[in-house]
């Protein structure tokens, strides 16, 4: 058989192709530093992240894709240390006489990244903005402490038909936000909240430049802030945001290097992939596939330490099952029948630690409070269980979203469950997690279902009110006790943070006691680094610390 | 054979609105609420999302959604998404890097399958034959995530030839590997269709005329024999850019590839109508024009086709 032309053609094209795949695709040097006079300090390090959910606005940005952008960006009136503890970053001094009016005093010469000076009312103007019901910020209940936020952000009445107009805000900026002069203003709560400063760190309260209102939505597109980084180039929609260092950044977060470069995403499989090939820098998630392998593959340059992310799964108290005066000892023999360790270690691999209070390893206050009712004793749990009554049909489910990783975790608690207590408990998965939070929202869940909560500034407090406060938002199972309110109350209009945390404390020894949410674990932030970067350290969100992070050529 | 083209063409029409229609329906079936998702795992602000229901006209019927956004259509105004970027612009930046990866996918299909097919079709039953068929079972056999993470795996990290994940700009460099990947259980198809073509036209009256006319070898195969052989491989062929355009979701969330698969999958989750009609309905229209092209080469190949 001759060779045909064409085949040899052919042949010769797939050679040339694969010869040139080869030859071409062998550099890796993606993010390669910038060859300028300042040798290591101006190279570009890479990292993951995620196509942000939404604008990219202070009071907008509620997921970790836009935080990680919006923390390099901008820096707020106090800012979080390696231990989570405050520390004063634009405001030179917070004061307050009674937990109820603060008066904020801002450091001289701070700027945004276009030059225009961070005044009082950068931040009060933002705060506005952000609580204004007509601008729809995802926010917003963050400045709902603010005395006058009811006029700007009104709420509709509660038997408002679903489809009904949203209603109109009679104010434009909160009454208790008063501007005293460039580097002063005063914020005056409707209650006292011992913890107020503590939040300032959060993204929400982020001060914003004049360019900021007079184009939301292009300023969203292409934010100006006072922080370390600025942007260099526009959003890349679900490919990369890429930053520079901000010369005009008059803070204490100096850059050790030249920029981030954050690289969204679809996968954390392909950017572990990535990471193993040096084609990335840093990562600060894992594929569950990695969670076996990665300290051995990373060694040194892996990273898995606790982080301010709480799981468990919650009970509906409004469903007759879980009424009753026993019921609470039916949900702690439940509680003791998990094992824990044995999970964490197995399914997880040592990438989460078993819970021992509702709060987090991160926060102060954190200390052993759960006790007995959190550690694995399958005959005491039996024995309770029987003193109980037992659970009503004795049948239980635990409702997951098929796409969170979840059905591993919840096959196994489900199975202690049913070896150790004889209840018929099994996974109940939903598509995703929109299609969970339906019926968790309107209140018609008929069994357990899984619960997380990721804190948004480290305080004791930030794990309990939003969760178990009565009337809460994020408060699924319905939990109703004044007591525990009062406690709280207590807490925040306690004169210090340290006492507060006393009242918050006890507090959660009734949670202990009624068992709303049947602590789990807590999540550890891991991810590692590649072979070409150093001083990699996370912080208490789980998200790098991007200034101290250095490359050499 | 022009109005052939211009009747097919109008066809289009009622296609383009029924099957935008059906996905407006089906995500709308979707269960759970976009907006209140968007709070993650707080509750939802009831003013706020009162707010956004009226911007994103969520409160309307939904026959007056619908037509408000094929009126918008019309005027190529694709809707928003809800981080108030123009769908327009997503399906101008997500639709080039998923075409280059299908035509990637597509061309190799195209020079490894039927050069290889051909050969195996006229030594039929001798070793190379046999080899290829073992080869191309293998393969169809092996889901395609395998392939792929094995390929990237063993090229892209462990030797290091090509980078694991495809870069910003998508240059053709990179996709070379995700092409293949997706290529794969293709060009096994392509492969197998043409040999067995082949093979059987090889008996066909027309080849012994031509032979015994005097005819080289070398044109009787390929300008007779394969000709007429590709026909069943053009069908194939003209069914599978759609199918690899929408199909390399996969592949592009393995290869980290920024196209349509996974804004659509993004936008499944979130419940963004306007993302999901807009892009599928792109896809079902190229996928239209694609079996309109193969049509049209059957005249090509086939002398004894016409259209009226």
């Amino acid at each position: 058989m001759q060779f045909s032309s064409r085949r040899m053609r052919a042949s010769g094209l797939l050679l040339a192709l694969a010869l040139g795949a080869t030859a071409c695709g062998s550099d890796n040097d993606d993010g390669g530093a910038s060859p300028e006079a300042g040798g290591e300090s101006s190279a570009l390090i890479n990292v993951n992240g995620t196509e942000p959910q939404n604008q990219l606005l202070p009071a907008n940005t509620n997921e970790t894709g836009g935080g990680r952008i919006m923390d390099v960006l901008y820096e707020g009136l106090i800012r979080y240390d390696e231990n989570g503890d405050p520390v004063n970053a634009v405001a030179e001094s917070i004061e307050t006489e009674d937990s109820k009016t603060y008066t904020i005093t801002l450091k001289d010469d701070q700027v945004f990244s276009d030059g225009s000076p961070v005044t009082a009312d950068s931040f009060v103007d933002a705060w506005n903005f952000g609580a204004n019901l007509s601008n729809a910020q995802l926010n917003s209940y963050f400045f709902e402490p603010i005395a006058g936020y009811e006029e700007v952000h009104p709420e509709p009445a509660a038997d408002a038909a679903e489809d009904a107009p949203p209603p109109t805000p009679t104010a434009e900026t909160m009454s208790g936000l008063t501007v005293v002069d460039d580097k002063t203003f005063t914020v005056e709560l409707s209650e006292p909240q011992s913890d107020f400063p503590i939040r300032l760190g959060y993204t929400a309260f982020m001060p914003l430049p004049e360019a900021a209102f007079e184009d939301p939505d292009a300023f969203g597109e292409a934010p100006i802030g006072n922080g370390p980084y600025k942007m260099d180039g526009a959003w890349e929609h679900d490919v990369q945001i890429k930053t520079v260092v901000n010369e005009e950044y008059a803070g204490d977060e100096e850059p050790q290097n030249g920029g981030i470069s954050f690289r969204f995403y679809q996968d954390p499989a392909a950017a572990y992939q990535d990471l193993l090939a040096d084609n990335l820098d840093v990562i600060d998630l894992l594929p569950d596939s990695a969670f076996a392998t990665f300290e051995d593959d990373l060694g040194e340059r892996a990273i898995n330490q606790p982080a301010g992310i709480f799981q468990s799964f919650s009970f509906p108290l409004y469903d007759p099952k879980f009424e009753g005066p026993n019921a609470n000892k039916v949900r702690q023999a439940i509680s003791m029948a998990i094992n824990r360790e044995q999970i964490t270690d197995t399914i997880f691999q040592g990438t989460r630690t078993p819970a021992v209070d509702f709060s987090s390893p991160v926060v102060q206050g954190h200390e052993n409070i759960c006790g007995e009712t959190c550690t694995y004793d399958p005959e005491a749990a039996k024995a309770l269980l029987a003193e109980a009554g037992g659970l009503p049909g004795n049948a239980m489910t635990i409702g997951y979203n098929a796409d969170g990783g979840h059905q591993g975790w919840v096959d196994a608690v489900c199975n202690d469950i049913k070896n150790n207590l004889a209840i018929d408990c099994t996974g109940n998965s939903y598509p995703d997690f929109k299609s969970l939070r339906d019926p968790v929202t309107s209140k018609t869940m008929d069994s357990a279902f899984r619960t997380g909560w990721q804190m948004d500034y480290p305080a004791l407090s930030n794990f309990l009110g939003p969760l178990y406060g009565t009337g809460a938002g994020s408060n699924d199972a319905v939990y109703n006790n004044p007591e525990f309110d009062q406690l709280l109350a207590q807490g925040d209009a306690a004169p210090s943070p340290e006492e507060g945390i006393e009242f918050y404390q006890q507090a959660e020894e009734l949670l202990v006691r009624d068992l709303p949410a049947i602590p789990l674990w807590y999540s550890n932030a891991t991810g590692g680094h590649a072979t070409t970067v150093d001083n990699v350290a996370f912080d208490v969100f789980s998200v790098p610390i991007y200034t101290q992070i250095t490359k050499s050529e | 054979m022009g109005r052939y083209v211009l009747r097919r063409l109008l066809q289009m029409i009622p296609v383009f609105f029924g099957a935008t229609l059906l996905i407006f329906l089906m995500v709308y079936a979707l269960p759970g609420d976009p907006i209140e998702s968007l709070f993650g795992e707080r509750a939802a602000d009831p003013a706020i999302v009162a707010q956004l229901r009226a911007e994103y006209n969520l409160d309307e019927p939904l026959w007056k959604q619908y037509l408000l956004y094929i009126q918008g259509v019309l005027t190529l105004d694709f809707g928003t998404t809800f981080s108030g970027q123009p769908v327009i612009d997503s399906l101008a930046r997500a639709f080039p890097v998923t075409i280059k990866l299908a035509l990637v996918a597509f061309t190799i299909q195209i020079l490894v399958g039927i050069p290889v097919g051909l050969i195996a079709g006229l030594r039929r039953g001798r070793f190379f034959d046999s080899f290829t068929l073992a080869a191309t079972l293998v393969v169809i056999s092996i889901p395609i995530f395998v392939i792929g993470f094995v390929l990237q795996f063993v090229i892209g990290v462990k030797l290091g030839w090509v980078k694991p994940t495809v870069g910003a700009e998508a240059p053709l460099r990179d996709l070379l590997l995700p092409g293949l990947v997706l290529g794969s259980l293709s060009v096994a198809y392509v492969l197998r269709l043409t040999r067995t073509s082949v093979a059987e036209n090889l008996r066909a009256d027309y080849v012994r005329t031509a032979t015994s006319k005097g005819l080289p070898r070398q044109r009787v195969v390929t300008v007779h024999l394969l000709r007429n052989s590709l026909i069943p491989v053009v069908t194939f062929l003209g069914a599978d850019l759609g199918a690899l355009m929408g199909g390399a979701i996969i592949t592009e969330s393995i290869f980290n590839v920024p196209g349509v698969g996974f804004t659509i999958f993004r936008a499944i989750r979130l419940g963004e109508a306007t993302t999901v009609v807009s892009f599928v309905t792109v896809l079902v229209m190229v996928y239209l024009i694609a079996n309109l092209i193969v049509d049209l080469l059957y005249a090509v190949l086939d002398p004894r086709i016409r259209y009226a």
